[in-house]
């Protein structure tokens, strides 16, 4: 699973790449807390644009991401999550916790 | 008096996780001749891929374990997917299907249950311990009227 990070500042975007399952999620979370760890960023946003299937291993990486940034007294956000992934967050409520942004570009009517 | 399948498939590999990807890939793949909406392909892609990820992690925590994949189409549209382990079985499938539970620690979020059930029509969980599980999904697809 491809972690690719941007921004300025204490501004973090970390755009995922990939295919989020158990097996990726593992690489996923090393990366991103690398990530995490080498910008201490004051604000974290997931960028989802890229991720082709996500299952309940992605709720995991988001709630370890959520909770690495509120130690370090930040915050986190998703932007840009595609239906099938947007459908699992849904089901485990997670936007209650972590808040959905509206994305720059939305790549929901070309899937759909 | 076991109703037969009109079509089915049956896959078998060992509990290694990079076979999950290859467990979601062959159901959709069988399915698409149901004639499934990109939706409908997903809720399923996503189903299997929490059953087995489930057997994976839970029923063969210690080695590496057979697990059995299959999927049928019986009359009506009917998709039904079921996935075996002869693992560790689940001591209290109750509490293993509520929501957040999980004895996966930091890397799970204990949702795979509550997603497979909101995701298929209906959800069976037969375990015994030390003989191991079985999880029954079955999911009927709509027929499309409108077709190119």
């Amino acid at each position: 699973m491809e972690v690719i990070s941007s921004g300025e500042g204490r501004e973090l975007t970390l755009t995922l790449r990939g295919e989020l399952d158990h097996h990726a999620a593992k690489e996923a979370m090393r990366n991103l807390e690398w990530e995490l760890d080498a910008a201490l960023p004051s604000k974290l946003t997931l960028d989802f644009s890229g991720v082709s299937f996500m299952d309940s291993s992605g709720i995991a990486v988001v709630m370890r991401a959520l909770k690495r940034m509120r130690a370090m007294g930040g915050s986190a956000a998703i932007k840009n999550v595609p239906p099938q992934a947007k459908k699992v967050f849904t089901a485990a409520g997670i936007f209650r916790i972590v808040p959905l942004e509206e994305g720059e570009k939305s790549n929901e009517s070309k899937t759909e | 008096m076991k109703v037969k399948p009109n079509n089915y498939i049956a896959i078998e590999f060992p509990s290694r996780s990079v076979n999950e990807g290859l467990a979601r890939a062959a159901v959709a793949a069988f399915a698409a001749q149901l004639d499934p909406t990109l939706d409908e392909l997903g809720d399923i892609k996503t189903a299997v891929s929490e059953a087995v990820t489930n057997a994976i992690v839970h029923a063969y925590p210690q080695e590496i374990g057979k697990i059995a994949l299959r999927a049928c189409i019986f009359d009506g549209n009917l998709l039904e997917i079921t996935v075996r382990d002869w693992g560790c079985g689940i001591a209290d499938v109750e509490k293993a299907r509520e929501p957040l539970y999980t004895t996966g620690g930091e890397e799970r979020s204990g949702m795979g249950f509550t997603i497979m059930e909101s995701f298929m029509d209906s959800l069976a969980v037969r375990s015994k311990n030390g003989k191991g599980t079985v999880v029954t999904m079955k999911r009927r697809i709509a027929l499309r009227t409108a077709r190119r």
